[in-house]
């Protein structure tokens, strides 16, 4: 007879205790270009001088073109496929729950990017996983540029 | 030291502004544009990417702070969907914000309410910004 108490352990249960703590590195740095930050600063409606004109974001102190601030999501989820392809689970399983930036300087053009992310908890709450991830984007330097924090849900394929 | 004035911002969103994003941004996942594969996720229609959602209030608070580049944080919780019919008038997201003291560090944290009608769509929103 079976044991009423005790549920079936979810075979993704190991695979991401498996991951936890691991730092995984994103295999190229990530260019970014200032046609990439026009259009991603366009799609948001961010009309600030400093993310379109060169001269005026030089004036304002900066290298070069400045990337809105949820520019970051570009190289911090190239940091989260490393984990997520990795857990397996398809995309459309995955909802975003949350999401942070801390910006250490902002993004600029010219900027090489590489991102180190790290699956740093997970819990099971209903049969749907909760996974916390850092992503460190740093610069060519290593000097961290922006530090992220996503939480993607997986739902439970079960039911 | 002059508090932050942060002025309701209203923003539409329409199909279109999610293709555009979708290509600025590299997220094709197809329920944000597809009516078939969001009726397949059971989904009440095609909904707005939740980081367009978080740009747009990125937006509200660079207009706010006098600049992207003063945008120091930002943490939200995505807490429901933003559903974009497709027409030509699209859907009005209302981004306000309430300002606390500053800190030590001289950044002023900054509440942010993502609203889409009655409905809240960004919830424990925080920022820190540095002030002009």
């Amino acid at each position: 007879m079976q044991d009423a108490h005790r549920a079936p352990r979810d075979p993704l249960t190991d695979v991401i205790d498996e991951l936890v703590g691991q730092p995984f590195v994103t295999p190229a740095a990530y260019e970014v270009s200032r046609a990439k930050i026009r259009e991603f600063a366009d799609a948001v409606g961010e009309t600030s001088p400093i993310c379109h004109d060169v001269d005026a974001a030089r004036a304002a102190g900066h290298r070069d073109l400045v990337a809105p601030p949820t520019f970051a999501v570009i190289p911090a989820f190239r940091g989260l496929y490393e984990v997520m392809s990795r857990v397996g689970a398809p995309l459309h399983q995955q909802v975003h729950g949350e999401q942070g930036f801390t910006h250490h300087r902002p993004i600029v053009a010219g900027d090489e990017l590489v991102t180190t992310a790290t699956l740093e908890r997970t819990r099971a709450v209903a049969g749907n996983h909760f996974l916390t991830v850092s992503a460190v984007v740093a610069d060519a330097s290593g000097a961290p540029v922006t530090t992220a924090r996503s939480v993607v849900v997986v739902l439970g394929g079960a039911s | 030291m002059s508090a932050l004035a942060t002025p309701p911002q209203t923003y539409t969103v329409t199909r279109a502004d999610l293709v555009r994003y979708a290509g600025a941004s590299g997220d094709f996942n197809p329920i944000h544009y597809s009516d078939r594969i969001a009726a397949a996720m059971g989904l009440p229609g095609v909904i707005a990417h939740g980081m367009l959602t978080m740009g747009l209030a990125a937006r509200a608070l660079s207009t706010w702070a006098g600049g992207p580049d003063r945008v120091v944080s930002f943490t939200v919780r995505f807490t429901s969907m933003v559903v974009v019919p497709d027409d030509d008038a699209g859907v009005a997201l209302e981004v306000s914000g309430e300002v606390a003291e500053p800190g030590e560090d001289g950044l002023v944290p900054v509440s942010v309410t993502v609203r889409c009608g009655e409905q809240v769509v960004l919830g424990r929103a925080v920022a820190h910004v540095r002030a002009a």
